[in-house]
């Protein structure tokens, strides 16, 4: 990295520097053409400009398909079939003292550049929590700041003349028996387990898919729902663009068909449920699990909200 | 220098399991901005003098060709040749192409005031003599722009085929041969195989005392050539079929026979020479069917110097599969203006062939399809010239064949036929 703009905020960094000092986007993380042979043919004739010059393929870009895991918790995101471009992002990090860190957010397609937007606004709010959890704040404090500078992020990469480039968010961090969750839009996040149930409520009118809420500079300031619960049972909280609640919005069925895996074998199969069910937009699934033990030794009180 | 650029015109997008891709390219060379950076030229003026040149067309002929000569610029190489059963250089006597000055061209014209119209029309040989003449011409001279023009009046009658072919095949890429006939008794189909062969325009001359200022026009035309034998260079994905690649403006050229491998996925197909001008070409693709969101490169399309390999311009055709019918159905305006043009251009060779086999059915069927296409997209010229042929009645849109057709007209709607038009206004978006 030599000197130059924070790719997530603008902020003018230097050669050398690991983080950004403004939102603490990770620097080292540049995101490079995609080298290696062809995903279609395995010829390794992949041009600059990412067609393959044996069979012609456009190679899929870093954020085509992507998968993570860390912490024991996995996250995938999937382009779908219908748009050109995965406008979704993600990240998921380990929080320190075993605590668990995931965001999703779902770039807004009618505005420009979304995927630079939601993929700014998920490192930004990602580094900033792991930051104010090891520097002491508690876990709501944490989400409002990274909602902040998430905001923040994407409103600074307005360029002058277009709209603002906006995106959706929604977090959860995990630590202990404790779970909180932050959102703006209609990402929504999910307990499954006994008593599977949405956590969260679309910033959305309700029936359609305009948001009543986002990140972006159109957006006037970004106040975040935030709510934490407290569960002894064994289960998972899942995190989800609408690209995957489009087709399944209910927690029963998301939870039978994701507690009986490890956490990226379900998450990819939520994400294949959701391309063969049309895949009409970006896919975006984080699962973090509870309770790896036996189901059925566990006692389930979930969920309990603590505060709003 | 001559810049290129090049511009697609297409739908990418095709519906899930679809494998055929269409692209119009449209290519154009701005000249240079100085006149006086100039590209060295080469030409030869080929004069038919056989028989039936006699009663008057031979004098036409020779004052034609006077006014090309004189329209030369100072140094450029050229010759004359005087064509009947045989070729005989008439100017100059070296063997070698002499260059343009006051001198040279006035030895030119009074070898010309001295042609007579006598023997047989053999044209392929004429063509082997200044194929000679460009080749010893080019040891020296590489770079030069090589341009002929060729004017008949009559039918190959006096060299067995085998011959004019391999005459024919001879010449090909050796230099740009522009073709004009005059009169009605020569025939279209032969000097259009000699026009697409060597890459140049074909023309009929209804009146010889037109010759003069037509040859003038020409040989203007070829002094404006500002870079010589640029080809077309497609590349195609290892599983694709290249369907065709075809000129379609300013006249229509299937150049898909013409072209010379470069590699196992690449190919050359000869353009010729430019000067500041702008022309279209329709290449079509199959490909393997992808996935829906799939987005593939179904053709890369370069204009090359094949010589030095140096790339002028170049562009993509891609193919993007969807299952959204509203993107996929969407035929490319520019792709179906350009489908239309060689539509109407088969309907009207098709039609004037049945014609003459006497199929009156099939001939007034074509032709008068080919009235309607030619009004839709604006083919004033070739709707002109198609009622010279057809009636239309105008209350029913029934068409019936002229009883009594002049050959002059027929033979300029068969020539004609494969000039194009330029769509009437760009496609939105």
């Amino acid at each position: 990295m030599v000197s130059g703009a924070c790719p997530a905020c603008g902020t003018r960094v230097l050669a050398g520097e690991a983080f950004c000092e403004s939102c603490g986007h990770d620097l080292s993380s540049v995101p490079s053409v995609p080298a290696g042979p062809c995903t279609a043919c395995g010829a390794s004739a992949v041009g600059p400009d990412g067609y393959c010059e044996n069979c012609g393929m456009l190679q899929p870009t870093g954020r085509d398909h992507v998968e993570i895991e860390a912490a024991y918790s996995a996250a995938v995101s999937d382009r779908g079939l219908r748009h050109s471009r995965n406008e979704d992002a993600m990240a998921l990090l380990p929080g320190g003292q075993g605590a668990v860190v995931a965001v999703v957010c779902d770039g807004v397609s009618t505005s420009p550049r979304p995927d630079e937007a939601s993929q700014a606004a998920a490192d930004v709010a990602a580094a900033v929590i792991v930051k104010r959890l090891a520097d002491g704040d508690d876990a709501q404090a944490a989400t409002r700041e990274a909602v902040r500078l998430a905001a923040d992020a994407v409103a600074a990469s307005a360029a002058p003349g277009e709209d603002s480039p906006a995106c959706t968010y929604v977090s959860a961090i995990v630590h202990g028996r404790q779970v909180t969750i932050g959102w703006v839009g209609d990402s929504r996040a999910y307990w499954l387990g006994g008593q599977s149930a949405l956590l969260t409520e679309d910033d959305a009118t309700p029936g359609t898919h305009m948001l009543t809420a986002w990140l972006g500079a159109d957006a006037g300031e970004v106040v975040p729902h935030v709510r934490t619960f407290t569960t002894d049972g064994p289960g998972a909280v899942l995190l989800c663009s609408d690209g995957l609640w489009n087709y399944y919005p209910e927690p029963e069925a998301l939870a039978a068909t994701a507690l009986n895996d490890t956490p990226l074998v379900a998450a990819r199969r939520l994400v294949r449920l959701a391309i063969e069910a049309g895949g009409h937009d970006n896919i975006t699934v984080a699962i973090i699990p509870f309770g790896q033990g036996d189901r059925t030794d566990t006692t389930v009180a979930f969920p309990k909200e603590r505060s709003d | 220098m001559t810049d290129f650029t090049i511009r697609v015109d297409q739908n990418k997008y095709l519906p899930a399991g679809s494998q055929e891709v269409h692209g119009i390219i449209t290519a154009e060379a701005s000249g240079p901005v100085q006149s006086s950076s100039v590209a060295e030229a080469a030409e030869v003026i080929i004069i038919d003098t056989s028989g039936s040149m006699s009663y008057g067309k031979i004098n036409d002929a020779r004052k034609a060709a006077q006014a090309a000569v004189d329209t030369l610029r100072d140094g450029v190489h050229f010759a004359v040749i005087s064509g009947n059963h045989q070729a005989e250089v008439i100017f100059p006597g070296s063997g070698r192409l002499a260059p343009a000055d006051f001198q040279s061209r006035q030895a030119a014209k009074e070898a010309i005031a001295g042609l007579r119209a006598e023997g047989g029309t053999a044209m392929g040989r004429w063509l082997r003599r200044a194929a000679d003449l460009f080749s010893a011409h080019q040891a020296d001279h590489p770079d030069a722009i090589r341009h002929a023009i060729l004017l008949t009046d009559g039918k190959n009658e006096h060299e067995p085929a085998p011959e004019f072919d391999a005459n024919l095949a001879y010449s090909a890429g050796k230099f740009v041969c522009d073709c004009r006939g005059v009169g009605t008794d020569w025939v279209v189909a032969e000097v259009r195989r000699i026009g697409s062969t060597l890459l140049g325009s074909v023309m009929d001359v209804r009146r010889p005392e037109e010759l003069e200022a037509d040859f003038r026009a020409m040989t203007e035309a070829a002094m404006g050539k500002t870079v010589a034998d640029i080809a077309l260079r497609v590349w195609t994905p290892r599983a694709a079929t290249l369907n065709f690649v075809k000129q379609v403006s300013p006249t229509l050229e299937d150049l898909t026979g013409r072209r010379t491998d470069v590699d196992a996925l690449t190919g050359d197909y000869p353009t010729g020479a430019w000067g500041g001008e702008t022309r279209e070409y329709h290449i079509s693709v199959s490909v393997p069917a992808g996935n829906v969101g799939q987005e593939m490169r179904a053709a890369l399309v370069k204009l090359v110097q094949p010589s030095t390999g140096e790339v002028m311009a170049g562009g993509n055709i891609l193919a993007q599969w969807s299952d959204d019918p509203a993107q996929s159905t969407r035929i490319n305006p520019r792709v179906a203006h350009y489908t239309g043009q060689q539509e109407l251009a088969s309907l009207i060779q098709e039609g004037l062939q049945a014609r003459n086999d006497g199929d009156v059915e099939t001939a007034t069927a074509r032709l008068g399809k080919a009235r309607g296409i030619a009004e839709q997209a604006g083919n004033e010229e070739t709707a002109k010239l198609l009622d010279k042929v057809i009636d239309i009645d105008p209350a029913t849109g029934t068409a019936r064949l002229k009883r009594v057709v002049d050959k002059a007209d027929e033979i300029a709607l068969d020539t004609r036929s494969v000039r194009t038009v330029r769509m009437r206004k760009d496609p939105e978006s």
